[in-house]
């Protein structure tokens, strides 16, 4: 079975303004959202008190709206969690009396107890202080911040600093927009999410050192041809290799996605959409940027010939 | 020959394929509700404990499965949970006051397979249930207790030897003792230098004023946090095993932090009372009577060496500043009822230096009247930062008279209720926290939740399982068979290292089994499609299959480092549940390298190698 058409030649490298185009348009959206919008983030870094409840029958929020109200914790915000039967409440305020935690989400509960008739049961509470929220998100930022360099010394060692740029440039676009779609959307950002914000940024990289193999490769074999030829075709040789992991990768996203459960949904979606702009920035973003400074075959020809495997590992 | 492996690496692929299978077995043993039998304090559980809960449990009629003596903790298996919960009642009634039980799940590994090492993964607390708990401990108070013992200490030396001082007043980490006269000064100096020799000691000058510093040099403060810490990490582990709880793990978590997790726990308002409890026990002579106290209140001016206190009723009571014992110096204590007033009681027994002075007190105010002030951190409220203040209440519980000396072994009424008693026996036994703690962060993961979370899990990694075989079958054809082989292959030697290492699934951890699953087959996709574009510039099926690994394998190499760099900064810098995802990240990673590379050219070989071949099926 083929996807592509073998021989086929495909001409990235001629739409790569249209391609600049979008992305800048979509780091400005992302950006912007970002700074407008902000992120939703979720109590891993805001700090505060968390509540799931699960009902025998669909849940009425109203119900559960006007329990709060009663018991005092009328600033809560209540919204449903998966099914109908579940409920989440995120508790407002109050949450600097740390150690009354535990007995602020017990009277939530025997609130809401008695407040329903259907049967409820306590799933799940999460309390954080707000010091470490505020570490969390230092620490969360130092992690990507680390990640990308410690790849941009890889890359800059195994192929050239243009690579290496190229690749971090593909990078902080994929981490940009990602983060900006949950701007955006206002989709709640926590934990799982940045794990899978570190995820992408494997995935991505991933993807572009395969396509840079491939060119440096190319750049080394080919007597003839501009460096824009060389990319292109570089591109088409590893263009169904992309799209065959792109897919499998896909697929068990999907299966994530929806099977997976609530507390996965945000890490899930996060995968599914930094996997689709990992992809169209390996073949886009890395590849015109290493044009754009302006790569040669000089710069690739004096590295010495790698190691000749022999037979196979 | 082209495409043959040498039979040693063969072997070494067929060992390690034997090895996985053997390490993932244990996880398809289902898991029995067991109830598990732990002694407190160094007690051990031996067979007399064994013969006779089996007993209790024989005599109450119900059903167990098996029950194993272990080096330091009895399981008595059961068939359903029912029996589980009816047989915990019967282990309840007839288990000794030294003994805790708890109740847990735990897999039925065969013999053989236990004996070679073989155990299950670790499922974290969002798959089975349970509270997690993050506390930070309070190092400034903790460097605040280290110098007020230096200030007690200082002074107490210098009385000894009688050398006269104006003030000993603590400053940031240390002391300063005020003198008049350089003479007295310099001879503080070189005594306090000779007994406290862990501590820097200065001298300086102001106008008329001499004084000496005494202060903790870095190296001392830093080992006074570590033992602040440390105890810290103890009293919770010892407050955590009086609750009975199955598997607990309190752990160390960078310089200021401990981690607690208690699966199968569900009320988190009890653990937290108990994990961030102060209370203690102190013994004090009275002052005076009623009378006295009432005019100290008034007036605002106590007697010397004395101070006010109150009885839990409200009314006032003078005690005398010495402290004759406090909690540190009791090595146990239990609670029960007063013999004569059917009051709740808690019976305390002291150490040797407690006991002697003590007997000497007692001796000497027989016919007085001994207080017993019940002592607490509370936290009162917060400042702007967020931060805790706290302040200590002080009640008086008990004042009675002497009637004969007594030492080792008393009794203290006046409690509330046999709860509080309970409580303060429980926090008497398990030691005093060396600083006050906060819990900054806590999850509590109902059951019903967790095991959602494994059924959804399963569910993903299954049906994304599926999806990718069937792709890839379709895709690849025969090669996609083999790849289909060493993707589930990389299954197996995952759940086997996971299991090998005891390291904890969480659902993060499935995450990111799920995701390796969809990049494992990202190496064999390279390599068939170089095989590909061999054979369509016109290389032989052969030597195709060898330079469409050869070729591959520095992309490949090149793809999984930069991956592993994102996973390891990932577990460098994570938490929890994040760590639990670069943990199955990084170990797919490598397993994935093995089965995809060694593994599929393994079977490629034994499908293709050293025969004529006209054409490939991929």
């Amino acid at each position: 079975m083929r996807i592509l058409k073998s021989g086929q030649q495909i001409d990235f490298m001629g739409k790569r303004q249209t391609a600049a185009i979008v992305s800048l348009v979509m780091i400005v959206v992302a950006i912007g959202s970002i700074v407008v919008r902000g992120l939703d983030l979720g109590i891993d870094f805001t700090g505060g008190t968390l509540i799931e409840v699960g009902y025998a029958q669909p849940a009425d929020l109203e119900a559960v709206r006007a329990a709060l109200e009663q018991s005092g914790h009328g600033d809560s915000s209540v919204q449903q969690f998966g099914t109908s039967r579940d409920v989440l409440i995120r508790l407002g305020g109050g949450d600097g009396e740390g150690d009354d935690s535990a007995r602020l989400s017990n009277d939530v509960f025997a609130a809401l107890s008695q407040a329903v008739d259907s049967e409820v049961e306590l799933r799940r509470v999460e309390f954080v202080g707000p010091q470490v929220g505020d570490e969390l998100t230092e620490d969360g930022a130092l992690a990507v911040l680390v990640a990308l360099i410690a790849i941009l010394m890889y890359v800059a060692m195994r192929f050239e600093w243009r690579f290496a740029v190229g690749s971090v440039v593909a990078l902080v676009h994929d981490v940009v927009i990602t983060v900006g779609l949950f701007a955006l959307l206002q989709i709640e950002f926590d934990l799982p999410v940045l794990a899978a914000v570190l995820a992408v940024i494997g995935y991505s990289l991933n993807d572009t050192i395969v396509v840079f193999d491939r060119i440096r490769e190319n750049f080394r074999k080919m007597r003839k041809g501009t460096p824009v030829d060389i990319v292109n075709r570089s591109l088409n040789e590893t263009l169904s290799r992309t799209l065959v992991t792109s897919m499998t990768t896909l697929l068990v996203l999907l299966a994530l996605f929806f099977l997976g459960g609530e507390i996965i949904h945000g890490f899930a979606f996060a995968l599914l959409i930094g996997v689709l702009i990992g992809t169209y920035s390996s073949i886009y973003v890395a590849s015109t940027a290493i044009l754009m400074l302006g790569v040669s075959k000089a710069d690739l020809m004096q590295v010495k010939k790698e190691g000749v495997v022999d037979d196979g590992p | 020959m082209l495409n043959q492996y040498p039979l040693w690496k063969n072997l070494l692929v067929a060992f390690l394929l034997l090895a996985g299978l053997l390490f993932a077995l244990p996880n398809i043993y289902p898991q029995d509700p067991v109830i598990e039998v732990t002694g407190a304090r160094g007690e051990q559980v031996g067979e007399t404990l064994q013969q006779n809960l089996l007993a209790a449990l024989e005599r109450a009629q119900i059903d167990i499965k098996s029950s194993e003596l272990k080096p330091d903790r009895l399981q008595i298996r059961f068939r359903t949970p029912e029996d589980q919960l009816a047989g915990q009642d019967a282990v309840a009634k007839a288990l000794p006051p030294q003994f805790t039980h708890a109740l847990t799940l735990s897999p039925d590994v065969p013999a053989w397979l236990s004996a070679i090492g073989g155990q299950p993964m670790n499922l974290g607390l969002d798959l089975r249930g349970g509270i997690h708990v993050l506390i930070d401990v309070d190092m400034e108070a903790a460097m605040q207790n280290a110098v007020e013992r230096i200030a007690g200490n200082v002074r107490t030396t210098l009385r000894e030897e009688r050398i006269r001082y104006v003030t000993v007043k603590e400053s940031g980490n240390g002391v300063d003792v005020r003198f008049n006269d350089p003479e007295l000064r310099d001879r503080a100096e070189k005594e306090l230098g000779a007994e406290y020799r862990e501590l820097a000691v200065s001298v300086r000058a102001e106008g008329d004023d001499y004084y000496v510093r005494v202060f903790m040099p870095a190296s001392e403060e830093r080992s006074a946090r570590r033992l602040a810490l440390e105890q810290n990490i103890t009293t919770l582990r010892n407050r955590v095993n009086a609750l009975g709880v199955a598997e607990p793990i309190i752990q160390q978590q960078g310089e200021r932090r401990i981690v607690v997790e208690l699966p199968g726990v569900q009320d988190p308002g009890k653990v937290k009372d108990l994990l961030g409890a102060t209370a203690t026990l102190e013994y004090r002579l009275a002052h005076g009577d009623i009378a006295q106290a009432f005019e100290a209140e008034s007036s605002g001016r106590v007697p010397p060496g004395t101070a006010l206190y109150r009885e839990r009723n409200g009314q006032p009571i003078l005690l005398k500043r010495q402290v004759i014992v406090t909690g540190d110096e009791m090595t146990s204590a239990s609670s029960g009822f007063d013999q004569q007033s059917g009051q709740p009681a808690v019976y305390v027994n002291l150490d040797s230096k407690g006991a002697r002075r003590m007997r000497n007190v007692t001796t000497d105010n027989v016919g007085k009247p001994m207080a017993v002030v019940f002592k607490e951190k509370r936290t009162v409220g917060r400042d702007a930062e967020g931060k805790p203040i706290r302040k200590w209440i002080e009640e008086v519980i008990n004042v009675a008279t002497i009637r004969e000396p007594f030492g080792r072994r008393f009794q203290t009424t006046g409690l509330d209720s046999p709860q509080e008693a309970h409580q303060l026996a429980l926090l008497l036994r398990a030691g005093a926290l060396a600083a006050p703690i906060d819990i900054v962060e806590e999850r509590t993961i109902g059951p019903s939740l967790g095991q959602d979370n494994i059924d959804q899990g399963f569910a993903s990694v299954m049906v994304g399982l599926g999806l990718v075989l069937v792709f890839m079958a379709a895709y690849y054809r025969v090669f996609g068979l083999v790849a289909n082989l060493a993707l589930v292959t990389n299954l197996v030697l995952i759940v086997a290292v996971l299991s090998i290492l005891q390291a904890t699934l969480t659902l993060p951890g499935i995450a990111g089994i799920v995701l390796t699953v969809g990049m494992a087959v990202d190496a064999n996709v390279l390599i068939f499609e170089r095989i590909r574009e061999e054979l369509r510039v016109g290389s032989t099926p052969q030597a195709s299959i060898h330079s469409g690994y050869a070729k591959a394998f520095s992309t490949i190499l090149d793809a999984n480092v930069t991956t592993f760099i994102a996973a390891v900064v990932l577990f460098s810098i994570g938490s929890g549940p994040v760590r639990g995802f670069a943990v199955t990240l990084a170990i797919g990673i490598l397993t994935s390298m093995f089965t995809a590379i060694i593994g599929t050219r393994a079977v490629v070989n034994l499908i293709y190698g050293a025969k004529r071949v006209s054409r490939l099926a991929i």
